[in-house]
């Protein structure tokens, strides 16, 4: 019996990372928003790591708060310990990794959504998406509720056709032992959407108080002040520690002699599983040659007794997972409360989608999340604050947020989905940008905050924060590069011998002096040539002098990037028009219909004649 | 659309004039650079449109390449619609290459295949109706360019640019895995990382090294003779080099067990080559010089196969026969001289049907005319072609490989003094060059090589 539930401008189906950055998102920008979710205590659940950060995620997690979303707030909020990865590495690589204590993450989200005006929150399983003319028009419930909207975001994450595999045992069923999501798939493929399959899966999780940790080695957090969100200040932690330990060869042992009951193995599990997040028993088979590989154990919580073993993916029968353990050193005595599993689930190829994360097919049907076969929470986040931004702007009937290749990782990711041939798990790294330098964790704010706040999604406070900080770092900028200083000057070759550094040849500012290595924005401070201020400022200074000849570079190539970002193929082009074009670069060019030339050069397998055909084709277009 | 590019674009072979043109906003600036007028106070820069000057394209070091004419065009008026200086040099491969590379050295691109008429169009100054036409161009001139460039890499280059790709993925693995997965890959290696930018640098020499001896071979023709033993081939060479030797300059460096001489036969520069004898040996050192003499022939654009007059078809003959039957052929059945021949029009149908014959005597010196001419043909027919495409490709390889070295060395001067980020961008820079003759997808093989080498991933 189907009832009138409601109107809303937005729905966002799933609570999970992307659905919480959606639904906040699009609440804060005025639109009337409902969330959809399985159960409500698995709002913002981190159903594997929980940690959150490190190469390429730090970088999205401080993009999505420096448009405005709400990951880094709610981490700075849950982290019980916070390190820099990369220390060394150079500014483009440096990245904060946190662990967050599981439950905090889920009651401060789960605080935030139900505290935001704007947002409605129920629990209930949507099956049925409505539409009107290949428009959205309304979400309809299990139980019969109707919700009519003009906009939908699925955030469903691993919940599509969900199944636990445990060795020989398997079963319906979203992560941790929730119900999956049944009827929305059919829902999606009546539609005309395709969907694939893909698989991950967990670690055991064990007692804290069954470790022996005397076996193991103590890996504390660094005693530095950090955050991840630019609107909280840089704090110290009590640090919890993770220990090291490692397989021994009687763990692989018992791993081979049981790989005829591993579903990695006997072709039970057909759906993909990311090469970079390997089962354990997959390491074993395909570096037999190492006889040993990491394991770290991961407090779950300041005040939890459950632990997470970090390189302990499996789906090995729980049997067997029993024995894997105990062959551990530390785990003799190990005692488990959750086993490890392995989920198949459905995802949607994201070739189907344009860079606003809408589908082609259905109007007004957004995608974001693990649906589009990435994996990571930060992953999907950054795309649920942009599905949840562009779903607003589409109510709006404004036009929609794309970020390029050359402006953000967030950009970088999208535009991998879009023009890619995902065929297994994405996930970023830093190699995936060109423009790595100049997409740095540190400069997130300078590059996004102005377009957060022309979306109306930068709060006020934000925004006068952002202004202050830029204000104050123009004008040192302007005070270093003011100030120089000769040969002759005493003072100067006083300071550059203390410090090894060769003497001046000619006048040279302050500004170019820092580039030599040996010399530290914290000697300028002592020689009293620059005053001591904030934390971001000085990093700030500091990163852009050393590396300005690098990120001049990069500039550069981001200037021819982006003229070709900026040639624009029209919607509604008919590549069965063009003639030379080959067969390959029809077919794709149809599959993907991509927006620029830039974009289209960029689909895998195209090559440069094609491209060149195409812009021809263009041009006498133009012409007529 | 926005670089300056060149290209030779006059077919090489007989002719009197080559013209390199040049397409740009930059190109009179630049075109002054390199070339000096006979008049010293004229200035090119300063010349009106459709203008013809006399002078000399002059070398970095102020030497002069080369005597030519320079056309000048002003935009909009020009065959691009952009500024085009034409270079109007000596006629012959190697005058006009020489002005190339002097051009290139000013900061210009080689142009891609069909760029000038591609950029004619965009800028308007063809016909929407000529679209199509523009589009055949480009896709006939790419689908070309990407089999020239394919046949270049063949032979040993194919293994040099093989270990250099794996070395240089190997090294962006190695960054990257670095990089995205510190904590189960740690710190570069950085005494592997030097190693192998150092293997690299010296793998792209060689490279360039053969590039140049194999520039210096692809001028023009290349022509094997070839036939079994005492069938004539020595004396046919010495004939032709009596009437046709090319004087050259000695080429560095260069030892085969083929004798190989440089002449021009009615004005296109020709390599020819004396194969050693072919046939079934079980000597190792005649074994070695039967599979050079093989490698040559199969590489020859023209095989003149000789057989004897005399002797008639043998079996020997036709075990030759199999090995070079579809390459472009002229049978030369030598020793017309002689009173008793036993060689038929009929056999010669019989055993190699539908293929050019012609009766010569290396010794009397009969029918060599006969052959000059048909070679002519050939060439002129467009059945044998040296390609300005194929000089293009050519520098464009070098081009490219030069560049990747300089990302090597600018990397390994940086090795210790700059953080590993910083690093990464010549590094990635090295293979991308590579990239650009190999035409792959670089960035997803890095990926795959990081997973294959390390073990990462929780």
């Amino acid at each position: 019996m189907i009832y009138n539930a409601g109107s809303y401008d937005v729905i966002v189906i799933g609570a999970g990372h992307a659905g919480c950055e959606a639904a906040l998102a699009s609440a804060r920008m005025g639109c009337e928003t409902l969330m959809i979710t399985l159960s409500m205590e698995n709002v913002a659940l981190m159903p594997c790591n929980p940690s959150i950060g490190g190469p390429a995620k730090a970088q999205l997690v401080r993009e999505i708060d420096a448009l405005g979303g709400e990951m880094a707030i709610n981490v700075d909020q849950s982290a019980i310990q916070m390190r820099v990865i990369n220390t060394g590495k150079g500014p483009a690589v440096q990245a904060i990794r946190a662990q967050c204590d599981k439950h905090e993450y889920h009651n401060k989200m789960l605080k935030t959504l139900l505290n935001q005006p704007r947002l409605k929150i129920i629990m209930a399983e949507a099956e049925e998406i409505e539409t009107h003319g290949g428009v959205v028009s309304a979400v309809i419930t299990r139980t019969g509720a109707r919700f009519s909207c003009q906009a939908v975001v699925i955030t469903s994450g691993t919940y599509l056709k969900g199944r636990i595999i445990i060795g020989e045992v398997m079963y319906d069923g979203g992560p941790g032992n929730q119900f999956p999501a049944v009827k929305l798939s059919d829902s999606l493929r009546n539609l005309g959407l395709e969907l694939g399959r893909f698989k991950t899966g967990t670690p055991p999780r064990i007692y804290r108080r069954s470790v022996d940790f005397t076996k193991m080695i103590e890996q504390p957090g660094d005693d530095l002040p950090l955050r991840f969100s630019y609107m909280n200040p840089r704090v110290t932690r009590t640090q919890y520690s993770c220990w090291l330990t490692h397989s021994t060869a009687a763990t692989h042992k018992i791993v081979m002699d049981n790989l005829d009951r591993a579903p990695m193995f006997t072709g039970v599990i057909k759906g993909k599983g990311p090469r970079y997040c390997p089962s354990f028993e997959d390491k074993v088979v395909r570096f037999a040659h190492k006889d040993s590989h990491q394991i770290f154990i991961e407090p779950e919580g300041r005040d939890t007794e459950e632990m997470y073993i970090q390189g302990l993916n499996t789906s090995l029968p729980e049997d067997i997972q029993v024995q894997v353990l105990k062959s551990i050193p530390g785990l003799e005595n190990v005692a488990i409360i959750r086993t490890g599993y392995a989920i198949e689930y459905d995802y949607l190829p994201p070739a189907q989608l344009r860079s606003s994360l809408e589908t082609r097919q259905v109007e007004g049907l957004f995608t974001a999340g693990q649906i589009n076969g990435t994996s990571g929470y930060e992953e999907a986040a950054a795309q649920g604050l942009i599905a949840g931004i562009n779903a607003a702007l589409k109510v709006q009937e404004k036009e929609p947020l794309i970020l390029k290749r050359s402006k953000a990782f967030i950009g970088v990711l999208v535009d991998d989905l879009i023009t890619g041939d995902i065929d297994e798990p994405y996930r970023l790294l830093t190699s995936r940008a060109e423009y790595r330098l100049l997409l740095r964790q540190d400069n997130a704010d300078l590059r996004l905050t102005e377009k957060g706040r022309k979306i109306g999604l930068v709060s006020d406070e934000r925004w006068m924060a952002y202004n202050e900080k830029k204000n104050i770092l123009e004008h040192e900028i302007g005070v270093l590069k003011e100030q120089s200083y000769t040969p002759a000057d005493q003072e100067m070759s006083d300071f550059l011998k203390s410090l090894g550094s060769a003497n001046l040849k000619d006048r040279i500012s302050l500004w170019e002096l820092l580039r030599r290595p040996e010399i530290g924005i914290q000697d300028y401070i002592r020689m009293g040539w620059l005053n001591q201020q904030d934390e971001d400022i000085l990093e700030q200074l500091e990163i852009q002098s050393k590396y300005e000849g690098y990120i001049k570079k990069q500039e550069e190539q981001v200037r021819r990037f982006e003229k070709m970002e900026s040639k624009l193929i029209p919607p509604d082009i008919d590549y069965d028009e063009i003639f030379g074009l080959s067969n390959e670069a029809r077919y794709k060019f149809k599959q993907i219909r991509p927006e620029s030339i830039g974009q289209a050069s960029r689909v895998f397998g195209i090559n440069p004649a094609d491209i060149n055909i195409l812009l021809i084709f263009l041009e006498k277009k133009r012409r007529k | 659309m926005f670089d300056d590019i060149a290209a030779i674009s006059t077919p090489p072979g007989e002719g009197g004039i080559a013209i390199i043109r040049l397409s740009g906003s930059g190109v009179i600036k630049k075109a002054a650079q390199i070339f000096k007028p006979r008049r010293n106070q004229i200035d090119i820069r300063k010349k009106e449109g459709y203008s013809l000057t006399l002078g000399w394209i002059v070398d970095a070091d102020s030497e002069a390449v080369d005597e030519v004419l320079l056309a000048l065009m002003r935009a909009p008026h020009s065959y691009t619609g952009e500024d085009v200086v034409e270079i109007h040099c000596h006629g012959g491969i190697l005058p006009a290459r020489r002005c190339l590379e002097v051009v290139l050295s000013q900061g210009f691109r080689i142009a891609e295949p069909g760029e000038f008429t591609r950029r004619a169009f965009l800028n308007g100054r063809l016909d929407a109706s000529q679209a199509e036409a523009v589009i055949e161009i480009i896709r006939a001139k790419s689908d070309k360019s990407m089999k020239l460039a394919l046949k270049q890499l063949g032979g040993r280059n194919s293994e040099y640019i093989h270990t250099l790709e794996d070395r240089l993925l190997e090294l962006n693995a190695m960054v990257e895995a670095s990089l995205d997965f510190p904590e189960e890959v740690g710190e570069l290696e950085y005494n592997r990382a030097q190693a192998i930018m150092v293997e690299s640098m010296e793998v792209i020499d060689r490279l360039i090294q053969s590039g140049k001896r194999a520039d210096v071979y692809r001028q023009g023709i290349s022509i094997a003779i070839c036939g079994k033993p005492n069938v004539g081939k020595s004396s046919l060479l010495n004939t032709l080099l009596r009437k046709d030797r090319a004087i050259v300059t000695s080429i560095p460096g260069t030892t085969r067990d083929i004798i190989e001489e440089q002449l021009i036969i009615k004005g296109i520069p020709v390599r020819l080559m004396d194969t050693a004898g072919i046939h079934i040996t079980s000597d190792v050192v005649e074994k070695i010089g039967v599979e050079k003499s093989q490698e040559v022939i199969a590489e020859a654009d023209l095989v003149l196969f000789l057989v004897d007059a005399g002797d008639g078809i043998t079996s020997d003959d036709l075990n030759i026969y199999r090995n070079i039957e579809n390459q472009n052929l002229i049978i030369l059945v030598n020793k017309e001289d002689l009173e008793d021949k036993n060689i038929t029009k009929r056999d010669m149908e019989q055993y190699f049907p539908g293929v050019k014959v012609i009766k010569v005597s290396a010794k009397e010196e009969l029918g060599i005319d006969k052959l000059e001419d048909n070679i002519e043909e050939m060439v002129l027919g467009g059945k044998l072609q040296s390609d300005d495409l194929e000089i293009m490709i050519n520098l464009r390889q070098r081009e490219a490989l030069l560049r990747a070295r300089q990302h090597l060395q600018d990397a390994l001067n940086e090795l210790n003094q700059v953080p590993l980020d910083c690093l990464g961008v010549d590094i990635w820079g090295a293979l991308e060059a590579l990239g650009e003759i190999t035409g792959k997808n670089l960035r997803e093989e890095v990926l795959d090589r990081m997973f294959s080498d390390f073990c990462i991933g929780k």
